[in-house]
């Protein structure tokens, strides 16, 4: 027979027990033995916070009155640990890289270290969490009181009060202990962690014995227990075991919303965590646990309602099972679970919630208080582990109160829903803030205070029953007989179970408040700053840098987070910091980096908007100034620019490149032509050379036999000294041309006279070539002012290349003179076949020459010597395609006045 | 000369595990699907709709842990996920070459 001195004193060795477990882990944590400790497995197990005392107890209560429904409660993070590569690994990176110590100060940071949020999330948690613990006390209560009933021959009934008290004292002395022993800056504790996972194995050990004794030793196996669901099926009234729709996914969605934001889980998953490898073994191992914790769920309800006696609390079934069956041990296996589970939840929730009202209320209201002291007043750590301690027994006092006040009764799962309901209003501002850039701080005000508001209109004030805060009257016909202002039925949407109704509206207006007013406002610089490191944790690991900021107080600094964070880490971090910038003992220079890193130290310790409080009292207003976070905001803009800058550099010097490509291509072209031309001009020298000592020999040998004779030969001698010396006058020529030495003699001169004297000149190659020539002479009399000796030298040799390369059966040469935009144009068009356009871009090259037609007299230079004289005559000679045959235009500059002038 | 064997290895191994970063993004929509389908089984009773969601939900557990060891063991080269959090240092900054390498 079970005692009441034997449950105590088992109770009180097991108390006694987690206390050594705690105690020893805190200890080979401080001696840096914590390989173990830092295990995925400790991990895993410290998640269970999330089964509560509601989940081991109320679970088997929801089975027995609704069937499979209760396992979406463990659906909905079973969905999110599976998912952790989409959602959590950001979530736990951010909270390592911005050192967060709570879900309060997580959003606080990311919308610019606004301590007006945290604020806001505080209150959320705490009224939100509030039943939740004195929803764990009841358990516990109910727990002991089974005990009582069933034997209450052997021992007095306990009073349920005072267990409670007891119970509440205990925890917060555990709490405090071990949650408040030191102001780790990672806001970790080892030894919570390590009794909380103790604590795990021990309540999935009892539930899975509870299980197993049900199913093979009550049940009659697998097989038996299919009957009695059936069984049980048939039995419920109405359709309570059905599936329904709304509230399957609604419960589900509610629960893994609920797990990512409810306090003491957000503690354990992103506060306590401190490498991905853990989260990557407990994206499977979670699951399990939970798989393993709702096993036997199902089992437990059907065979309760099988075999005990109508009545019978469904959700003390996991203990009255036992006793009915006589198994004490077993019993007291599923009590200690069943406190492992209370305690745990109490425990980490109230360690969560501790630092989110010591962080974000009482250490920005003592700052206040004594502002102009931060760096020489008393000892900050005294000040916030008192400030912690205080709200920890401030918590506790709360869920006790509460739960005097309700008086138990109300069904386990009813208010787990509810508190559910409450803290999930914060995940549109932490998801959000998470993947959308453009969230805001009053977005997310506005969104997580709308939908607090409507979560409390609509479930949290009708759930005090008729007798609380909203009469009969109110629920039944809303406000002031406003229909579609219903609490239960808000906006006339009725088909809603009261739960998935709260659950839709507050979601929904929450999300529209958060992302319309996000949309509308204007985010500060800080906030900004804030919310791209958030958003783009996973790409970047470093924050960026700024300008200097001007010399400020290290020694300040160094007194304040000595006081904040202890002196050994204060002084290991500042000396690390100066040896860093190069510079010895404890004071590095005050960079953004170390600001940077300072803040974000401290902030582990006393959440971010504090830290950024505190830094900035003592570095005083010039310090983190909005234009210097703009300024590194900026930073990546910068980058932006200057890699655009680069790449239009790049552009340009790709053209350039083409450019020179396209030089050298005709550079290599010309080098081949020039070489080709030498081999020309040696042979138009040599030609000449070798008649002319031929002949020349035969003169001097006396071969010629008459006068007549000598007279011939002397005369080709002759021919081919002058061929030779034209050869050589056009080389000088072009020579001197190309060196800009020559010298124009401008003259007034009509243009036809030019024309005239250029046709005169090569008069005897167009009689022989028999060349006609068209012109308009009456187009001709323009005056021009240039050097028309040079001019009429291009116009004879253009007349003179159409008589000699003219290819036409009766070649003729049309001379058109035009005049447009200022300038006159001669053209010359004959009616050959023209030049092919690949060699139309080399005509006007020296020593190029379309044929090696030799006998036409030219070296090849014609054009070259006339592109040189159009330049220096300031006109240009182009090559015109698309004419009948070759056709070459002229351009020169026309002074208009002389012109009129001359009319 | 090891550089010249590695990259066909490496490419292959990069590949394996961005596949792998996908079907872990994709699992948790495989469950939804899987936990929602009980509610188009309205024939079903709570035995058979119990055991079809333990099976599923198991299957789901041991994808995700083939998964997660699978991400384990072919460490992401881009960045170090493990970086020590308590050191005062900042974190060194990934290299960006080998981040944007061969993404698709």
């Amino acid at each position: 027979m079970l005692s009441f001195n034997t449950l105590v004193a088992v109770c009180l060795l097991y108390v006694i027990f987690l206390f050594l477990v705690a105690f020893g882990a805190d200890r080979s944590a401080a001696r840096n033995k914590s390989r173990f400790l830092n295990s995925p497995l400790i991990y895993t197990l410290s998640l269970s916070v999330y089964c509560t005392a509601w989940t081991f107890y109320g679970a088997v209560g929801y089975a027995a009155r609704s069937g499979l429904e209760f396992v979406t409660i463990y659906l909905g993070p079973t969905l999110v640990m599976i998912g952790w590569w989409w959602f959590l690994r950001k979530l736990v990176r951010v909270g390592r890289a911005q050192r967060v110590t709570s879900i309060a100060d997580l959003l606080s940071s990311r919308y610019g270290k606004s301590n007006f949020l945290g604020v806001i999330v505080t209150v959320i948690a705490v009224v939100g969490t509030t039943p939740y613990i004195a929803l764990q006390l009841q358990s516990v209560t109910l727990a002991f009181s089974v005990f009582a009933r069933d034997r209450s021959a052997g021992w007095n009934a306990p009073d349920l009060d005072a267990t409670a008290l007891w119970v509440a004292g205990g925890l917060a002395l555990f709490t405090i202990l071990f949650g408040t022993r030191n102001l780790d800056v990672n806001e970790r504790h080892h030894g919570v962690v390590t009794a909380i996972a103790v604590e795990a194995v021990v309540k999935l050990v009892a539930l899975l014995a509870v299980g197993v004794f049900v199913v093979w030793g009550v049940g009659g196996g697998p097989a038996g227990i299919a009957d009695a669901i059936d069984e049980a099926m048939r039995n419920t009234p109405g359709e309570a075991w059905a599936i329904t729709g709304g509230r399957w996914v609604g419960l589900t969605f509610l629960s893994a919303a609920a797990f990512l934001t409810l306090p003491r889980m957000f503690h354990v998953l992103v506060v306590e965590n401190i490498g991905e490898r853990q989260l990557a073994v407990a994206s499977w191992a979670f699951p399990t646990y939970l798989f393993l914790m709702s096993l036997f769920v199902v089992p437990i309800a059907v065979v309760g309602l099988g075999t005990l006696p109508a009545g019978e609390n469904p959700d003390l079934f996991v203990l009255t099972i036992p006793l009915h069956f006589d198994r004490d041990g077993l019993a007291m296996l599923s009590f200690l679970g069943g406190f492992s589970s209370a305690t745990s939840m109490v425990i980490v929730a109230s360690i969560a919630l501790a630092t989110m009202v010591s962080n974000h209320i009482i250490m920005p209201i003592w700052l206040s208080i004594r502002s102009e002291e931060a760096s020489v007043s008393g000892d900050v750590r005294q000040v916030l582990l008192l400030a912690r301690r205080l709200s920890i027994i401030g918590v506790l006092v709360l869920g006790y109160l509460y739960f005097q006040m309700s008086g138990g009764g109300t069904a386990l799962a009813a208010i787990g829903m509810i508190s559910f309901t409450g803290v999930a209003q914060v995940l549109p501002a932490m998801a959000g803030g998470l993947f959308w850039r453009g969230a805001s701080r009053n977005g997310a005000a506005a969104g997580l205070i709308l939908g607090f508001t409507v979560w409390a209109y609509t479930l949290f004030l009708p759930s005090f029953g008729e007798a609380g805060v909203m009469s009969a009257t109110l629920l039944a016909e809303g406000p002031l007989g406003i229909a579609w202002l219903k609490p239960q039925a808000l906006f006339g949407v009725t088909g809603l179970d009261p739960v998935v109704h709260a659950v839709f509206w507050s979601m929904i207006l929450n999300s529209f408040a958060f992302v319309g007013v996000s949309l509308m406002s204007f985010p500060g610089p800080l906030e900004r700053l804030q919310g791209a490191q958030f958003v783009n944790v996973l790409d970047q690991t470093r924050p960026a840098q700024g300008g200097s900021f001007p010399a400020a107080a290290a020694e300040d600094l160094l007194v304040m987070a000595q006081r904040t964070m202890g002196a050994d880490a204060a002084q290991a971090l500042f000396q690390t910091q100066a040896s860093a910038q190069g510079k010895e003992g404890y004071l590095p220079d005050t960079t953004p980096d170390f600001i940077a890193l300072l803040e974000r130290e401290l902030s582990g310790s006393v959440g971010a908007a504090t830290a950024h409080a505190m830094i900035a009292q003592i570095m005083g207003g010039a310090t983190v100034s909005v234009d210097d976070l703009m300024a590194v905001a900026d930073e990546t803009q910068q980058m932006l620019v200057y890699s655009s800058q680069l790449e239009e550099k790049q552009k340009e010097l790709t053209t350039t490149a083409r450019q020179l490509s396209t030089a050298n291509d005709k550079l290599t072209q010309l080098s081949i032509q020039k070489d080709g031309f030498l081999s020309q001009i040696s042979h138009e020298l040599r030609t000449p050379m070798t008649s002319i000592r031929a002949f020349s020999e035969i003169l001097r040998d006396g071969g010629a036999k008459d006068a007549e004779a000598a007279g011939r030969h002397a005369s080709i001698i002759h021919d081919e000294a002058v061929r030779l010396t034209r050869l050589l006058d056009d080389l000088l020529d072009l020579s001197v041309l190309e060196n800009g030495q020559v010298q124009l003699n401008p003259q007034r001169e009509v243009l036809s006279k030019v024309l005239d004297r250029a046709v005169a000149a090569t008069q005897s190659l167009i009689a022989s070539q028999d060349l006609r020539i068209h012109r308009d002479q009456g187009r001709e009399q323009v005056i021009i002012t240039t050097d028309t000796d040079r001019l009429a030298q291009v116009f004879i040799n253009l007349i003179a290349n159409a008589a000699k390369y003219g290819d036409a059966k009766f070649k003729r040469l049309t001379i058109q003179v035009g005049e447009r935009d200022g300038a006159l144009r001669i053209d010359f068009v004959d009616n050959g076949s023209g030049i092919p356009t690949e060699s139309q871009v080399m005509i006007f090259e020296k020593f190029s020459r379309l044929t090696d037609n030799a006998a036409a007299g030219g070296a090849g230079l014609g054009l070259a010597i006339c592109r040189e004289v159009m330049d220096r005559l300031g006109g240009s000679i182009t090559y015109l395609p698309g004419q009948s045959g070759a056709a070459f235009r002229v351009t020169l500059p026309l002074e208009k006045i002389p012109h009129h002038v001359a009319n | 000369m090891r550089f010249r064997r590695e990259p066909l290895f490496l490419a292959r191994q990069s590949y394996r595990r961005r596949r792998l970063e996908d079907a872990a993004r994709l699992l948790p929509i495989l469950g939804v699907f899987l936990f929602l389908l009980p509610l188009l089984a309205t024939g079903a009773g709570t035995a058979g709709q119990g055991m079809y969601l333990f099976a599923a939900w198991f299957g789901l557990i041991v994808a995700t842990a083939m998964i997660s060891r699978g991400l384990n063991r072919w460490p992401d080269m881009s960045h170090d996920p493990d970086e020590e959090a308590s050191s005062h240092t900042p974190a060194k900054p990934s290299d960006p070459t080998s981040q944007d390498e061969g993404r698709d």
